[in-house]
């Protein structure tokens, strides 16, 4: 009985389908608003959103000191789980509240080419003139035209020198690690960075849309997953810092080395540039603050905190310069020049191809 | 019954059971006593977790948020889901309405979770904790519905017929005779739709905003980013609250009569 | 005896916040996927037949397989412990259903992450197992992993219906079965087992039902080295931002739901007619 009345139900609910054949309107509007440099930015208020621990806690008092502008923070866990939220709206709401943003830059240029963020207005935000020259030429958004870079640096392997014998100088010893390794190796899963270390062995760009060299790539990664102890994108620090494994792919910043016995190191075939940047959304109401707030983080006093206490390295000259020593001593991922880092390839948007890694990571996730 | 080691054999899956049920609690319990930050190594005896919970704004913020969320979709739910079963009757071929109430039982929250993401974003309604109540009272009205239903059946309809044959108008009867021989089902659905919004996660974490997370979320994000011990005191605590209920609701239900235990909201 | 008017806005609620924003997502299947997420209001039929993708298909097995795994353990360990709660004297009875509904109200992702706890390389579980003398085993980020923590969130959905139908069972019954010469397991099998089955059908669905479309175990416990169609919903709204696919699996995840409920009734209509 209860059968028939759920087949009903759901059958009720398949006839309303007929109903919500509404149209949507066009998403675009990539024009700059118009933006007052008068305003009064402490008649407007800011939802910030961030990855958890990447910004100063007392940054929200300090901005309501220094700036007159109340902050709230809210914090993501990934650059996907931002995305639907900032996307499913479109451009006509504020449907998520969110005033800036702080995601990666492919993803800075997806929401771009969606429509869904504002112009960066130069003129408001002077301490550009802090970051790095290079950091002004970034390949997914050359100019800075609609993000500012928070952080950047690369992709590497990070491990503890206690457990494995041989320094890894190759993606191949993260995928093909020795016996002794075996479930004690972590990688990544957001889907460009799952993908990154079987197209680097294989010599392939990391923003390849290429079916044959995806193919190559998935035999790989499935062959990488026999060893694996888990696919990890926030936890893999930890995990080594605790014993549970003893090798993971990982962002430099996020890497432990802090403990004595961790080590990061870039493998030979080269990796990646990821940048997270900065973005004001389209539907924010409170544009002049949040570029205000973009330029109060660029001060070097404040871009600097970021540095010393969530180790990523920051592409503001000024800030990086004035780095305790000690730190970075201690620390080598933030001894990496900006043209170092340019030696990694930008990932950058691949538009409709962005289903292929999608495919890979599930194929990849699936299989065994 | 039977002999001894049979008998004790019978009963081994029994205790196999509670001892599967309670493992992972009596590990939380302990370890959140432990001064160390190892999960997995007891490093003395400390009350440290619960101090750092206790200080944690984005634990508390969750936490308020999601009793606000639980109240108010809870006492929403109550109103509707009252309604709408008195207002079907007794009626067995209402049909419609039993879809309707089985429907959040049958589908995964995934889905009502995704679709009220989608259907928001259709209607722009700008993302919340209103956004969290609203879904909370749709699972919440359902089940209050159900549960007032069944009361339903077991209550003698010639009291309302007879209200009326004195002449009280059909809102006095609906109030003085109808209400209170409903009450013990009211009650336990307003609980029940309390006690799952406060628990909800998947519908919670499609449809708040990002700033106004609640516990569930919360804990989610916490346990994403790795292993912390204030997870163990705040699992701890949960416990005690929930024993404490039951048993005080044990204790109500057994000085009163038993039909009708205090409504929470 | 009908008050319709009264039911007026509860119907309406549920119509609006319910079964239009159900028919919405299940529509967009039909769609055409947006560039940058959303929908592209033009039909299509490609999301239904992507499903026939052994990729995909496989995840909907798998998940299947899973969940089913998951019901039949929960129905192999909550039955013989219903059995014998309805055995206990009335006041322990109470205290004993107490006892299995207790751990489900502390939150349901703190329950998962005490598993990661228990079951970790450096876990409680294997620091026991060295205690007597036994291997560390690699339980964490397995399918097993999954398993134990579904049926460990669920079990108890399975334990209370099996409990309501067998605490209704009249004890003359068995009596009069046993007098008649009926062995225990005879008596078992001829009167308990058929009139306890429609409960156990309710608390299979109950349990099989939240397995199948769950994301958050087979994410914290399988340590994403396991896909269940819950991840690959969530993934195709949250990572591809192909809603129109992801509403094609949320179209086969229900369909096989509905094939359980029909296989539920139809198996509850025959025990009840015989």
């Amino acid at each position: 009985m209860r059968g028939m009345r759920a087949v009903s139900a759901v059958v009720t609910g398949l006839a309303l389908l007929l109903l919500t054949g509404c149209g949507e309107g066009d998403n675009r509007s990539n024009g700059p608003d118009a933006l007052d440099p008068k305003a009064d930015i402490t008649e407007q208020s800011l939802t910030v959103s961030i990855w958890d621990g990447y910004s100063p806690e007392d940054l929200p008092e300090r901005v309501k000191k220094d700036l007159g502008v109340p902050v709230k923070i809210a914090h993501h866990a990934t650059n996907e789980e931002i995305m639907a939220k900032l996307t499913v709206g479109g451009t006509a709401g504020s449907h998520s509240g969110v005033d800036v943003a702080f995601v990666s830059g492919q993803y800075a240029q997806a929401l771009n080419e969606a429509g869904l963020i504002e112009p960066i207005h130069a003129d408001l935000i002077p301490n550009l003139k802090n970051l790095y020259p290079e950091a002004r030429q970034l390949a997914y958004d050359k100019g800075n035209t609609f993000s500012v870079p928070y952080t950047w640096g690369t992709t590497g392997i990070c491990y503890r020198t206690d457990f494995v014998k041989q320094p890894p100088t190759s993606w191949n010893d993260l995928l093909k690690p020795p016996p002794a390794l075996k479930k004690k190796v972590t990688m990544m899963t957001t889907e460009r960075w799952l993908a990154l270390p079987a197209l680097k062995v294989l010599g392939h760009s990391v923003n390849t849309t290429s079916d044959q060299e995806f193919a190559a790539a998935r035999a790989l990664l499935l062959d990488a997953k026999k060893n694996l102890l888990a696919y990890d994108d926030t936890t893999f620090g930890d995990r080594l810092t605790k014993g549970e494994s003893a090798m993971a792919e990982a962002w430099d910043g996020w890497c432990p080395t802090s403990d004595p016995k961790i080590e990061f190191t870039v493998p030979k075939e080269g990796s990646d540039l990821w940048v997270d940047t900065m973005v004001v959304l389209k539907s924010s109401r409170n544009k002049e603050a949040a570029h205000a707030l973009i330029n109060y983080i660029l001060d070097p006093e404040i871009h600097s905190w970021a540095a010393e206490n969530i180790l990523y390295k920051v592409p503001n000259k000024a800030a990086m310069e004035q780095l305790d020593p000690k730190v970075v001593e201690a620390n080598t991922p933030l001894r990496m020049t900006p043209a170092e880092l340019l030696k990694g390839e930008s990932i950058v948007d691949v538009g409709e191809a962005a289903t292929k890694y999608t495919r890979l990571s599930t194929e990849v996730a699936a299989g065994s | 019954m039977t002999n001894t080691p049979n008998r004790l054999l019978t009963r081994l899956p029994f205790w196999l059971t509670y001892v599967f049920l309670y493992a992972p609690v009596v590990v939380l319990v302990a370890m959140s006593f432990s001064a160390g930050g190892s999960p997995y190594a007891f490093e003395g005896f400390s009350l440290r977790w619960y101090g750092e919970l206790a200080g944690d704004d984005e634990i508390l913020h969750g936490l308020v948020n999601t009793l606000i969320v639980a109240a108010g979709s809870a006492a929403l739910s109550t109103v509707l889901g009252t309604l709408l079963a008195v207002g079907a009757g007794r009626d067995n071929r209402s049909r419609l309405l039993e879809a309707v109430t089985l429907l959040p039982a049958v589908v995964p929250d995934l889905l009502l979770a995704i679709g009220l993401l989608v259907f928001y974003a259709a209607v722009q309604l700008t993302l919340g904790l209103h956004s969290v109540l609203l879904a909370h009272t749709v699972f919440g009205t359902a089940f209050v519905a159900a549960l007032v239903r069944t009361r339903l059946a077991h209550t003698d309809p010639s009291l309302e017929e007879a209200s009326r044959d004195l002449g009280a108008t059909p809102p006095a009867t609906f109030v003085r005779i109808t209400l209170p021989s409903l009450a013990p089902g009211i009650a336990a659905g307003a609980l029940l739709a309390f006690t799952l919004s406060v628990d909800e996660f998947v519908i919670a974490f499609f449809t708040a905003a990002p700033t106004e997370p609640t516990l569930p979320v919360v804990v989610y994000s916490m346990v994403r980013f790795g292993v912390t011990p204030e997870i163990n005191a705040l699992a701890t605590l949960l416990l005690a609250v929930s024993f404490t209920a039951v048993v005080a609701a044990q204790r109500l239900t057994r000085t009163t009569d038993p039909g009708a235990p205090e409504a929470t909201k | 005896m009908k008050r319709w008017p009264l039911a007026g806005p509860g119907l309406t609620y549920l119509t609006v916040l319910m079964v239009i924003p159900l028919g919405l997502v299940l529509s967009y299947a039909f769609l055409r996927r947006g560039r940058f997420g959303g929908v592209v209001y033009e039909p299509t039929t490609e999301n239904l037949t992507r499903l026939a993708d052994p990729l995909y298909a496989d995840v909907v097995l798998h998940s299947t397989w899973i969940a089913a795994l998951t019901t039949v353990l929960a129905l192999l360990i909550g039955y013989p412990t219903a059995y014998v709660i309805a055995d206990l004297p009335r006041r322990r009875q109470t205290i004993a259903l107490i006892a299995v509904v207790l751990p489900f109200w502390t939150s349901f992702l703190i329950r998962v992450y005490a598993w990661i706890v228990l079951l970790s390389g450096p876990g409680w579980l294997n620091k026991a197992l060295r205690a007597i003398g036994l291997g560390p085993v690699d339980v964490l980020y397995t399918d097993a992993a999954v398993v134990i923590g579904l049926l460990y969130a669920y079990l108890p959905l399975m334990i209370l219906p099996l409990y309501a139908s067998l605490s209704r069972l009249d004890p003359q019954l068995r009596e009069a079965a046993a007098n008649l010469g009926a062995g225990p397991w005879t008596t078992f099998r001829t009167v308990t087992l058929p009139l306890t089955l429609p409960g156990a059908l309710t608390g299979c669905l109950f349990v099989f039902v939240p397995s199948f479309g769950n994301f958050v175990v087979p994410e914290l416990l399988g340590g994403g080295r396991s896909v269940m169609v819950g991840n690959l919903i969530r993934d195709q709204f949250l990572k591809a931002r192909d809603w129109p696919f992801g509403s094609a699996l949320a179209l086969a995840l229900l369909a096989v739901l509905m094939l359980l409920l029909f296989a539920q009734a139809w198996a509850a209509r025959r025990y009840a007619t015989r």
